[in-house]
C-alpha cells in the first residue's frame, strides 16, 4: 500500500514535470518567434512588403544594403552618441542621488524623498512642451537634437535613484563608522570602500542608461520633429512603417531592427547577472 | 458599515475581513478630510507663528548686532568678510550682485507682464527700406510665463539666502563673544567633502531635477489656466492670457464638443475608463502569469533553469519600438498572421485585431502580457527562492496540495513583498505611452469624440490622448495641461488609498 502510493506520487511528478516542459517550449517558441521572423524577413529580396510567409523564396543581403544607402547610419551614430552619453552621466548623477539619500541623515531628506515621489506622479509628457520651447531656444532641436536629449534625459534622472538606493541600503552602516572613527572623510569613504563594494550596481546602472535611449521614441519625435539628421533609431525607423512608406520599407525595418537589436542584445547577455541583481533586488523594496 | 468585535472579526472570512476594510476606508473618509483640513490649518498656523517668531529674531539681530551685522542687511556677506570668512562673504556678494543686476535690467520686466502675459501681440509695420509691410514680434506670452516664473523662483531663492546670511552674521557675532574661534576658508572647504558632503553629491542632480522638471511642471500647471494653443501661441500670432477656471469646465462640462461629437466630459469618462481597465487588466495578468512562469521555472527536477531564464530574458533586451511595431503589423489587416491564416484557407475576411474596438483591446491586453512576463519573471524568481523551504515541508505533512500551497503560502508571502510594486506599475501601465502608442496609435478611432481634440481611439489612455492633444492640428496645449493634471490627481489618489488600505491587509496575512 505503501509503495503504491509512493510509486502514485512519482508518476505524477513526472506527468507534471512533463506538462512544465511542454509549456516551457511553448512559451519560449511564442517568446523567440517574432525575432527569429524579424530576422529571416530582413534577408527576403524578392518583395518589400508584408507577405503571408516567412521563410525567403530568395535570400540576399539587399535590406541591409538599402539601410547602408539611407539615413540609417546617421540615426545610429546619434542613437550611440545619446547612449554613450547618458551612461556615463546618468550613472553619476543616480549615484550621487541615491548614495547621499541612503547614508546622509539630513533635515531635508524625508522631505525630498516625499517630493519627488509626488512630482513622479506627474506624467512626464506633461513637460515635454515647455522643454521642447525651451530647447528650440537654446538651438538644440532639429538637427542639433543630440545635444538637447542628452541634456534632457540626463537632468532628471536624479529622480532614478530607488534601484541603486535600495542596494547601497544593503551595505552595513558599520562600515562607514569603522572608516570614519580611522579618520576618513566623508569622500573618502564614498570613493575607497563604498564604490568597490558597488560594482553589481554602478554595472546595473550603465546598462540600464545605456540601453534607455535606444527605444526612447516620444520626446526624441517631438524635439527632432521633421529633420531627419536629428533622428534615432526609433523615430526614423518609425517613420518606415507609416502607411505610404511601409510597403517600401518593411524589410528594410526588419534589417535596421536586427542591427539595432544586435549590439545591445549581446551587451546584455554578457552583463545578465547584474541586471538580474539589480531587478530582485533593488526594483521590488523602491 | 458593521462593527465587529474583535471575537467576532476573527470569525469573519478573508474576503469579509477585506470588505470591512474596504468599507472602514470609505467611510472614514470625511472623518479624514475633515481631519486633513484641521491639519492643514495647524499648519498653516504653526507657519505663520514660526515666520512671526523668524522676523522678531531678525528685528532683534538688527538691533543687537554689531555695524559689521547691521551692514550686512544691505550688503551680505559684509559681515563674513570683515570677520576673516572670505570665500563665503565673496559668496554671498556675488549672488546679490547678480540678483540686483538681474532684477533690473530683464526680471523685473518680466515681474510686471506676468499678471497680463503681454500686451501687444505682433503688428505689421511699414518698413522703408524693404518698402513693405514687415511684422514686427513684440511680447511673448510664453518668455513672460516662463520667465516670470523663474524670476518668482529667483526671489523667493535670494530671500531665503539673505535670511541665511544674517543668521550667520548673529552666529559668528556670539562666536566670538564667546571666545571660540569661526570656521576658517580651508575648513569650508574641508566641509564640502566630510560633514556637508551631501550637499556636495545632491547639488548637481537637484539643479537638474529643479530645471528640467519642477519648472516646466509648475509652468504646466499654470498653463491649464489660460489659454494657450496653436492659434495663440503667445509670439507669433497671438498672445495668451489667463482664463482662469474655463479649461476645468471645459473639460468637466456636459455641453457637446466642437463638430456635434460628445462632451469633453463624456469622452474623458470613457478614456479614464478605459485607462483603468487596462492598468487593472495589464498589472494583474503579467504579474499572476509571470509568477506561474517564474514558479513553473523554480519547481524542483525542472532541468536547463538558466536556459529557460536566458530565452525569456534575452526579449527585455530588444528595444521596445522593435519588437512591439513589428508584433503590431503581424496583427495588421494585411500582416503575416492574417495572410498566412488565408492562405491556408482557415479564415476568409481577415480578423480585425486592430479594426474592431474589442479585438483591440483584448489584443494589446495579450500582447502586453507578452511584453511584461520576462520582467515579472525575474522579479518574481528572487522572491519565491526566499521563501523558506521549512514552510512548504510543513504543510506538505499537513496533506495540502499544491494549489492549497499556493493559496495559503506562496501567494500571501507574494502579496506582502511586492506590495508597493503592484502599485508602482499600477501607476506605470496608466502611463504605460509605449505599449498603446507603438501597438495601435489608440486606433480604432472612435467616431463619437470626433470633437474632441485631437482624434480619440478606442484603446487611447489618457496619456496617450494627452499627446495627441499637443501634437494635434490645434494644439491645445491648454487642454493637455488639464488632463495631465487630472492625470495627477488620479494617480495620486489611488496611491493615497492603496497605501491607507495595503498595510492593513498586509497585518493580516498569517506567515505560520
Amino acid at each position: 500500500m505503501e509503495q503504491k502510493r509512493h510509486m502514485g506520487l512519482k508518476t505524477l511528478n513526472r506527468v507534471s514535470n512533463t506538462a512544465i516542459y511542454i509549456l516551457l517550449i511553448i512559451i519560449s517558441v511564442v517568446w523567440l518567434i517574432p525575432f527569429v521572423f524579424i530576422l529571416l524577413q530582413s534577408f527576403r529580396v524578392e518583395s518589400t512588403y508584408q507577405v503571408g510567409y516567412v521563410i525567403p523564396h530568395e535570400w540576399g543581403w539587399q535590406n541591409y544594403l538599402n539601410l547602408w544607402n539611407s539615413d540609417f547610419k546617421r540615426w545610429y551614430l546619434n542613437t550611440f552618441i545619446i547612449a554613450l552619453a547618458s551612461a556615463v552621466l546618468i550613472t553619476i548623477i543616480q549615484l550621487c542621488m541615491s548614495y547621499t539619500l541612503s547614508r546622509f541623515r539630513f533635515k531635508m531628506r524625508a522631505g525630498l524623498m516625499r517630493f519627488m515621489l509626488i512630482l513622479g506622479m506627474f506624467p512626464g509628457m506633461l513637460t515635454m512642451i515647455i522643454l521642447y520651447r525651451v530647447l528650440s531656444d537654446l538651438g538644440l532641436t532639429q538637427a542639433n537634437a543630440v545635444p538637447g536629449l542628452i541634456l534632457v534625459g540626463v537632468a532628471s534622472s536624479g529622480m532614478g535613484y530607488y534601484v541603486s538606493k535600495g542596494f547601497f541600503d544593503t551595505i552595513p552602516k558599520s562600515l562607514d563608522e569603522a572608516a570614519r572613527v580611522d579618520g576618513a572623510t566623508r569622500f573618502q569613504v564614498l570613493y575607497k570602500i563604498i564604490l568597490p563594494l558597488s560594482k553589481p550596481i554602478v554595472i546595473y546602472t550603465i546598462l540600464t542608461a545605456f540601453m534607455g535611449p535606444w527605444g526612447d521614441y516620444v520626446f526624441a519625435r517631438y524635439v527632432a520633429f521633421g529633420t531627419s539628421a536629428g533622428y534615432n533609431v526609433a523615430v526614423g525607423m518609425y517613420s518606415w512603417l507609416t502607411n505610404d512608406q511601409i510597403a517600401r520599407m518593411y524589410t528594410t525595418f526588419c534589417a535596421g531592427g536586427v542591427i539595432v537589436a544586435l549590439p545591445v542584445t549581446i551587451l546584455f547577455l554578457c552583463l545578465q547577472k547584474y541586471y538580474v541583481e539589480g531587478v530582485t533586488g533593488g526594483a521590488v523594496k523602491g | 458599515m458593521k462593527r465587529y468585535s474583535d471575537l467576532e472579526y476573527l470569525r469573519l472570512s478573508k474576503g469579509q475581513r477585506f470588505a470591512n476594510k474596504l468599507a472602514a476606508f470609505f467611510t472614514g473618509i470625511p472623518g479624514a478630510i475633515g481631519r486633513f483640513f484641521i491639519k492643514i490649518g495647524l499648519a498653516i498656523k504653526n507657519g505663520f507663528m514660526a515666520l512671526v517668531n523668524e522676523i522678531k529674531d531678525i528685528l532683534s539681530t538688527f538691533i543687537h548686532g554689531d555695524w559689521k551685522t547691521k551692514t550686512s542687511f544691505v550688503i551680505m556677506g559684509f559681515g563674513n568678510l570683515t570677520r576673516g570668512q572670505i570665500l563665503r562673504g565673496l559668496l554671498f556678494m556675488l549672488f546679490e550682485a547678480v540678483f540686483i543686476i538681474y532684477m533690473v535690467t530683464t526680471g523685473g520686466y518680466w515681474l510686471s507682464m506676468l499678471p497680463s502675459l503681454g500686451k501687444v501681440g505682433p503688428t505689421s509695420e511699414y518698413n522703408a527700406v524693404l518698402d513693405t509691410y514687415v511684422t514686427a514680434y513684440n511680447d511673448n506670452s510664453f518668455k513672460i510665463l516662463l520667465y516670470g516664473v523663474l524670476t518668482i523662483f529667483f526671489i523667493v531663492a535670494f530671500i531665503y539666502t539673505w535670511v541665511v546670511n544674517v543668521k550667520q552674521n548673529k552666529l559668528a557675532e556670539q562666536f566670538l563673544k564667546s571666545g571660540k574661534k569661526l570656521k576658517s576658508d580651508k575648513d569650508d572647504l574641508r566641509s564640502m567633502v566630510d560633514e556637508q558632503f551631501y550637499k556636495t553629491l545632491l547639488a548637481l542632480p537637484m539643479t537638474g531635477i529643479l530645471v528640467f522638471t519642477v519648472m516646466p511642471i509648475v509652468f504646466m500647471i499654470l498653463v491649464a489656466f489660460t489659454n494657450y494653443d496653436g492659434a495663440h501661441n503667445g509670439f507669433s500670432n497671438n498672445l495668451f492670457t489667463w482664463v482662469g477656471l474655463d479649461n476645468f469646465n471645459t473639460l468637466l462640462s456636459w455641453k457637446g464638443g466642437a463638430g456635434g461629437g460628445q462632451s469633453y466630459s463624456a469622452t474623458f469618462g470613457e478614456i479614464l475608463t478605459w485607462t483603468l481597465i487596462w492598468a487593472f487588466l495589464a498589472t494583474f495578468t503579467n504579474y499572476f502569469l509571470g509568477m506561474f512562469v517564474a514558479m513553473m521555472i523554480n519547481k524542483k527536477g525542472i532541468r536547463l533553469k538558466k536556459m529557460w531564464r536566458t530565452i525569456l530574458v534575452m526579449t527585455v533586451a530588444i528595444p521596445q519600438f522593435i519588437s512591439l511595431l513589428y508584433v503590431s503589423k503581424m496583427f495588421a489587416r494585411n500582416g503575416l498572421i492574417n495572410l498566412s491564416l488565408q492562405s491556408l484557407g482557415w479564415i476568409k475576411e481577415p480578423l480585425p485585431f486592430w479594426e474592431d474596438p474589442t479585438w483591440a483591446r483584448i489584443t494589446v491586453i495579450v500582447i502586453n502580457i507578452w511584453v511584461g512576463i520576462p520582467y515579472l519573471m525575474l522579479i518574481t524568481t528572487g522572491i519565491l527562492m526566499n521563501i523558506p523551504a521549512d514552510l512548504y515541508e510543513s504543510a506538505r505533512i499537513d496533506g495540502a496540495n499544491a494549489w492549497q500551497q499556493y493559496r495559503k503560502i506562496t501567494l500571501p508571502y507574494m502579496l506582502f513583498i511586492t506590495g508597493p510594486y503592484l502599485l508602482t506599475s499600477f501607476t506605470g501601465n496608466m502611463n504605460n505611452f509605449n505599449v498603446i502608442y507603438l501597438l495601435t496609435g489608440g486606433a480604432p478611432t472612435n467616431p463619437a469624440a470626433s470633437g474632441a481634440a485631437g482624434s480619440v481611439g478606442y484603446t487611447d489612455l489618457l496619456i496617450t490622448w494627452l499627446f495627441k492633444i499637443t501634437t494635434g492640428a490645434e494644439s491645445q496645449y491648454y487642454l493637455a495641461s488639464v488632463v495631465g493634471i487630472m492625470v495627477f490627481v488620479v494617480v495620486a489618489l489611488i496611491s493615497l488609498v492603496v497605501y491607507n488600505v495595503l498595510p492593513s491587509i498586509k497585518n493580516e496575512e498569517d506567515y505560520q
